[in-house]
């Protein structure tokens, strides 16, 4: 109740990351990634985990994972991988003031000076080093 | 101890935040090095069991490998945290939050260096 | 900086002259709630005729004085400069009195009450608090000389010292950056880029000493490390106070990248 009250957007605000330009894709894409992320490492610990229960462990473990399947979920996350790489560097040089632009003084139509080309150039060379990124791993992966 | 534990809990958010900075940039640098570790060889060879164990057995690749276990596992928990805290608010949840993520961190650091002692120490 | 943009072709300028005295007519989609009485929102609809020039709020105070006089809706200046009247149009946070119909490019025109702030009737919403925020910032010049006495001069500033704050001083408080924010949207205790932009305001602004006390309050877990820099603020902003920028650049003396 408190919350219908309160009249917040929620999760919903989530769902439509394009109404507010390519940072907003970005931050929804660098959350996403970072979640797989992190559920992908607690899946690689155990995994590799199966080596201390010697060579058959070891190899049944590689039996379920080197499949069609399991290279491409691996070609994703390499792609996510390196679009939070990327992305999250860009965040963090933005978060210390840089590439963010410089205050003056505002003209019409006040285009905010956070929001430049350098920020969204970024952002698709983020975008387009995942994508190479996976194409390389998927050679590699499928290559072999 | 449990004050030390306590004082942890009670870091500032900008520490936090450095921590987390200071993870991220690290990991990038050993990640890639951990990849490009199974470009040493063949991809499906350089995961046979036998390279993988040798990989253990160099002090230097396991000591990395635990480094890039804490990194990663500081930066995506206290990602989540981050994530958690900004889902709902309260003191209790938050407490919640913070503690559950410490103990999740512990928890896979833990089950990772295990992983790397005992394949190191050729124990299975 | 902004640039004025020009129109991009010479037909844009042909069909805007065509349709200069002709009246067209669009759909008013306005968002109908009264929390207090337990109402859920339902959507009332309404044809009104717009010209070219023709404002959203233009259009809902049609509505208001033609078709449905209950309708509530904040609005004063009708220019820019109040803040009163933003609300969500075709779900994008922004002041009625500054978005022409015919800027929306749709015959159907959706009004909704501002996202992320309490709703009181139809379009108006509770404000208190942006501006229970907005004071935590301590939106005012702290110094131990403010008193003004014989001796003292004015406090003087060069041009160069105005352009580091001057931009973030015209904020007009209307809440569309706190509407756009994702952080806003699910963290109740945040204090919301509106807040933060106002704390560097003051705290680039050299007449002021109370960089310390501003950088500790904004140091906290639902403080300005809630924000990601998705630049959805800077993106709806009227003002061209460019919160984000702000936000980055009061950010920037917590990392130790500006002192």
């Amino acid at each position: 109740m408190a919350e219908r009250l309160s009249n917040r957007e929620g999760i919903k605000g989530m769902a439509n990351p394009t109404r507010y330009g390519m940072e907003r894709v970005a931050y929804w894409l660098q959350r996403l990634t970072g979640l797989g992320l992190l559920a992908y490492l607690i899946g690689h610990i155990y995994e590799t985990s199966t080596i201390v229960h010697g060579k058959i462990a070891w190899d049944k473990m590689l039996e379920f994972t080197q499949t069609p399947q399991g290279h491409i979920f691996l070609t994703l996350v390499i792609g996510m991988c390196v679009f939070h790489t990327a992305n999250g560097i860009r965040v963090m040089l933005g978060h210390g003031g840089i590439g963010v632009g410089k205050p003056g003084q505002p003209e019409y139509p006040y285009k905010a000076a956070s929001l430049n080309y350098k920020q969204r150039l970024c952002i698709w060379v983020s975008i387009a080093l995942a994508a190479l990124a996976m194409m390389y791993g998927a050679s590699v992966l499928f290559g072999d | 101890m449990v004050r030390q534990f306590y004082l942890v809990i009670k870091m500032r958010e900008s520490i936090i935040m450095k921590i987390h900075y200071g993870t991220a940039l690290g990991a990038v640098v050993l990640v890639a090095v951990h990849i490009l570790m199974r470009m040493t060889q063949n991809f499906g060879q350089s995961l046979q069991y036998q390279n993988v164990i040798a990989n253990y057995h160099f002090l230097p690749y396991a000591l990395m490998l635990e480094v890039v276990l804490i990194l990663l596992s500081v930066h995506g928990f206290n990602g989540l945290r981050v994530i958690l805290l900004e889902l709902k608010q309260g003191s209790s949840y938050e407490k919640m939050v913070n503690y559950g993520s410490i103990v999740a961190m512990a928890i896979l650091i833990a089950y990772g260096s295990r992983t790397i002692l005992m394949a190191g120490m050729g124990i299975s | 900086m902004a640039v004025v943009t020009e129109p991009k072709s010479s037909d844009e300028l042909i069909t805007i002259e065509k349709t200069s005295d002709q009246l067209n007519t669009i759909t008013l989609r306005i968002a109908r709630s009264n929390p207090s009485e337990g109402h859920e929102t339902t959507y009332s609809e309404f044809k009104v005729p717009v010209k070219k020039w023709t404002t959203v709020l233009e259009a809902i105070l049609y509505v208001k004085q033609n078709l449905d006089h209950a309708v509530a809706v904040r609005y004063s200046c009708r220019q820019a400069s109040c803040g009163s009247c933003g609300m969500k149009i075709n779900g994008k946070p922004s002041l009625a009195c500054y978005t022409k119909v015919s800027e929306l490019h749709s015959n159907v025109i959706t009004v909704e009450p501002m996202n992320n702030f309490p709703i009181i009737r139809d379009l108006a919403v509770d404000f208190k608090q942006l501006i229970s925020n907005h004071k935590k910032m301590k939106p005012f010049i702290i110094r131990e000389d403010s008193e003004v006495t014989p001796e003292s001069k004015e406090f003087s500033q060069t041009p160069k010292d105005l352009e580091k704050f001057l931009q973030f001083s015209y904020c007009i408080k209307c809440g569309l950056c706190n509407s756009a924010c994702p952080t806003m949207a699910t963290d109740t205790s945040f204090i919301g880029p509106q807040g933060l932009a106002q704390a560097y305001r003051y705290v680039a602004d050299n007449r002021d000493k109370g960089k310390e006390d501003r950088l500790k309050i904004v140091d906290d877990s639902h403080g300005i490390w809630r924000c990601h820099f998705a630049g959805s603020c800077s993106h709806v902003c009227p003002k061209g106070v460019d919160p984000a920028m702000a936000i980055q650049l009061l950010r920037g003396y917590l990392l130790g990248f500006q002192k």
